[in-house]
Order: structure tokens, then C-alpha cells, then sequence
């Protein structure tokens, strides 16, 4: 066990690794403040394969094939890979479809909300007093005794579910067949070369397994137990990612004509605040969701079925935002979303001798 | 002697348990995870509010015992 301390000295250094991979992957060719982004990857994957149909959000993001297959390898090394689940799946479902929209509303998960910051974004500003709040519900529900319940040990099988389905993604993405769709213009057509992509996911998913990395437990832990070790992991992606960006020149401070973000203050708060939310319910955030995935979780592997069909709403109904900002139908969805949180939160009781 | 079953829990319901079980004064505690993550963490947890922890590997899950 690492002592507390050389703890967050390594998860601020290897955070800080993080933050400028992702600066780079922009400078090669990534959109703006988007080295990575669970919520807008899905989004692309989701529309690659035809499941909405927004032509400018379709790509094959080799960046979560990376993240699947690095925490794979690297718990496989570790000794950690195990086939567990049967916890609440429809609630864990749901929970990763409400995170989507939230994220959707505010254009990023949390991750990118850190490299948002690190690349001078002040709507980011606004979407992380959300998050915090989001969080702050969550440690509210779970201090009062909210819990999923338990899982199970699972056929070894099912754990290999989600790498499997990046590998068949690899391949489509390399074989390209014509019921694959890739974007022409608009972010979907923005990408770092596949390689290099790959290659950071692999990294980075590596590095979130190894230090059990989470942008909401990096808070939760603070609310809950003063635990300062998962924040510095997240002060580390920030701070890397501000100073590789402030080196390229793709650092610019304020609130106006940011790369893939909206002013609306209102629904960049509550955006994140639905995510945070759903987040600690579905206990952490989708990066460590699909680093669970790719070391044998099911239930984690239900949450990521949860954000792709959220992703596939989010743009058939025009619930998505854009730079111009949230749809009306958008605001309506997150208070849905809000309410079937609610619900979840009330009606999951740990069960405790 | 309290015995806390934190297997199957996802995060942070064990160290929830664990610190529950610490501010009721309990000064002998045994708790049960069922993954390397969870025992880091209540390990840690345990060590830091100043309990001699000791970690069995029962084949398929920890047993951490816990004395002050």
C-alpha cells in the first residue's frame, strides 16, 4: 500500500500526464479542449454505427478503444481482471443514460470539464460549481443510506464482453465498410491521427486502472473522508493540460467562442449537476465506469450501454446542445433526468445487518 | 469483536461502512471486500484513523482484521 502521501504525489504527477496527452491530441487534430471526452466519444461511437443520426458527431473514437483495452491489459498484469455484476443493472442503466444527457447539455463529461479549464474555458468554471453540487446531492443520498446493492462473482465470460466490442470496433474502424459512418465536417471529423489515439487510450486507460483514478470520487472522497488522494489525480489532468496548452497557444481565457462549449450559465450548471449526480450514484464517474468495464465489470458494462443510448436519444431528439446553446427539448430531458434520479436515490436502500 | 460484509459493494459504500463502524468506538473490527480496490482503500482508511490492520487473502475475497 503507498504511503498517503507518495499517493498524491504520483497521481498528481501521472494526472499531470494525463492533461498533456490531451493537449496533444488536439494540436494533432482533436476538437478543441476535446483530448478526451467520454461523453462526446461515446456520443461519436454511437453515431458511427447509425444509432442517431447527427452526420457531424460520427467517428470511431480509437481513444475509448485505448481506455477498454489499457485497463484490460493492465489488470489482466495485475492480477485485478474479475467477472462480477448483477447490481441493480436497470438503475445502473438508467443512471448512465441520465449522465449522458447531463453531460450532452453541458458538451462534456467531467474529464473534459478539467481540460475545458486547462484550456482557459470560464463556462467550465460554471459547469464545475454544478458538478460539485451534483456530487453533493449524491453524498447526501449516500450518507443516508443509498446503495445498489450488492454484485456477484459472474461467468468469467461476460467480463470480456466490452473488450471484445472494442476489438470489433478496431476493426471497423480500420476496415471502414459503408454502414460505418464517419463525419465530413463538424467535430466528428476532427481527429488525431488513429495510432497516436489509440496509443493515448492505452495509456491513459492503464494509468486510471493502475491509480483507480475517478473525476467524482475525487470530491466524493473529500465530502466523505477528507481523502485528498483521487483530487490531486484531477488537480494533475488540470494543471498538465493548462501548461502543454499554454506551450502549443491553445490556451484562451473567457466565456465567449469556445471550441464545442455554450454560455448559457444555467444549463452549464445544471447540466453538470445532473451529471455529478448520476455519477456518484452509479459510483464514479464514466472513465472509471469503462476502466471497470475493461476489468470485468458487468454492471459497469451496462452503464456504458446506458450512455450509448443515451447519446442515440440525446441527438435523435434534439436534446443535445450546441455552441448556440441547450434546446428547450434539453432542458425538459434533465429535469426527467432529475426526477428519475430522485427516484433511484429514494428507492435504493442498503439492506445491512 | 463487529464483523462488517462489505463484498459485492461498490464505491464508497466499504469505506463508508468501515468509517461507520470506527466512530461508534468499535476497537476490534473484521470487515470483508471482495476487491483489490477496496482493500487499498479500507486498508488505507484503517491505517490513517489509527488501527494495527492486518489483511488475510481468503481465495476469493480479504479479510482485514483491525485492532487500536
Amino acid at each position: 500500500m503507498d504511503s498517503t502521501k507518495n499517493r498524491k504525489i504520483v497521481n498528481l504527477l501521472l494526472g499531470g500526464v494525463i492533461g498533456i496527452i490531451a493537449a496533444l491530441l488536439v494540436y494533432y487534430g482533436n476538437p478543441g479542449n476535446m483530448g478526451f471526452c467520454l461523453a462526446c466519444f461515446f456520443r461519436d461511437i454511437t453515431g458511427a454505427l447509425g444509432l442517431h443520426s447527427a452526420d457531424p458527431v460520427k467517428y470511431i473514437r480509437p481513444e475509448i478503444i485505448g481506455f477498454v483495452l489499457g485497463a484490460f491489459i493492465s489488470a489482466n498484469i495485475a492480477g485485478e481482471f474479475k467477472s462480477r455484476g448483477g447490481s441493480a443493472p436497470v438503475s445502473r442503466f438508467l443512471l448512465g443514460f441520465t449522465s449522458m444527457i447531463g453531460a450532452l447539455v453541458f458538451l462534456g463529461c467531467s474529464l473534459r470539464l478539467f481540460l475545458r479549464l486547462g484550456g482557459g474555458d470560464l463556462n467550465a468554471v460554471v459547469g464545475l460549481l454544478g458538478f460539485i453540487a451534483g456530487i453533493a446531492i449524491g453524498v447526501y443520498f449516500l450518507k443516508n443510506g443509498f446503495s445498489l446493492g450488492r454484485a456477484y462473482e459472474q461467468p468469467k465470460a461476460s467480463g470480456y464482453f466490452m473488450p471484445a466490442f472494442m476489438l470489433m470496433l478496431l476493426i471497423l474502424l480500420i476496415a471502414k465498410p459503408d454502414f460505418i459512418g464517419f463525419s465530413e465536417e463538424g467535430p466528428g471529423s476532427m481527429h488525431a491521427p488513429i495510432i497516436m489515439s489509440l496509443a493515448a487510450g492505452l495509456i491513459v486507460g492503464a494509468i486510471f486502472q493502475r491509480r483507480r483514478l475517478c473525476t467524482v470520487g475525487a470530491f466524493r472522497d473529500i465530502f466523505i473522508i477528507k481523502d485528498y488522494g483521487l483530487f490531486m489525480g484531477v488537480l494533475g489532468i488540470f494543471l498538465g493540460s493548462l501548461l502543454m496548452n499554454l506551450i502549443l497557444g491553445q490556451f484562451q481565457l473567457g466565456f465567449a467562442d469556445q471550441p464545442v462549449a455554450h454560455s448559457n450559465h444555467i444549463a452549464n450548471f445544471m447540466g453538470m449537476l445532473l451529471f455529478g449526480f448520476s455519477s456518484v450514484l452509479m459510483g464514479g464517474c464514466p472513465i472509471r465506469q469503462t476502466v471497470l468495464a475493461g476489468q470485468g465489470d458487468n454492471d459497469a458494462a451496462i452503464t456504458i450501454i446506458g450512455l450509448i443510448l443515451g447519446a442515440a436519444f440525446a441527438h435523435n431528439f434534439g436534446l443535445a446542445s450546441s455552441p448556440e446553446g441547450p434546446t428547450s427539448a434539453g432542458m425538459i430531458a434533465l429535469v426527467i433526468c432529475l426526477v428519475i434520479n430522485v427516484i433511484i436515490a429514494v428507492s435504493s436502500k442498503r439492506r445491512i445487518s | 469483536m463487529k464483523t462488517i460484509d462489505t463484498r459485492g459493494l461498490s464505491c464508497p459504500e466499504p469505506i463508508m461502512l468501515t468509517q461507520e463502524a470506527t466512530l461508534s468506538n468499535e476497537d476490534s473490527l473484521e470487515i470483508l471486500v471482495d476487491t483489490v480496490v477496496s482493500k487499498e482503500n479500507v486498508e488505507r482508511f484503517l491505517v490513517n484513523a489509527g488501527y494495527k490492520t492486518e489483511v488475510l487473502d481468503e481465495n476469493d475475497y480479504y479479510k482485514l482484521i483491525a485492532n487500536k
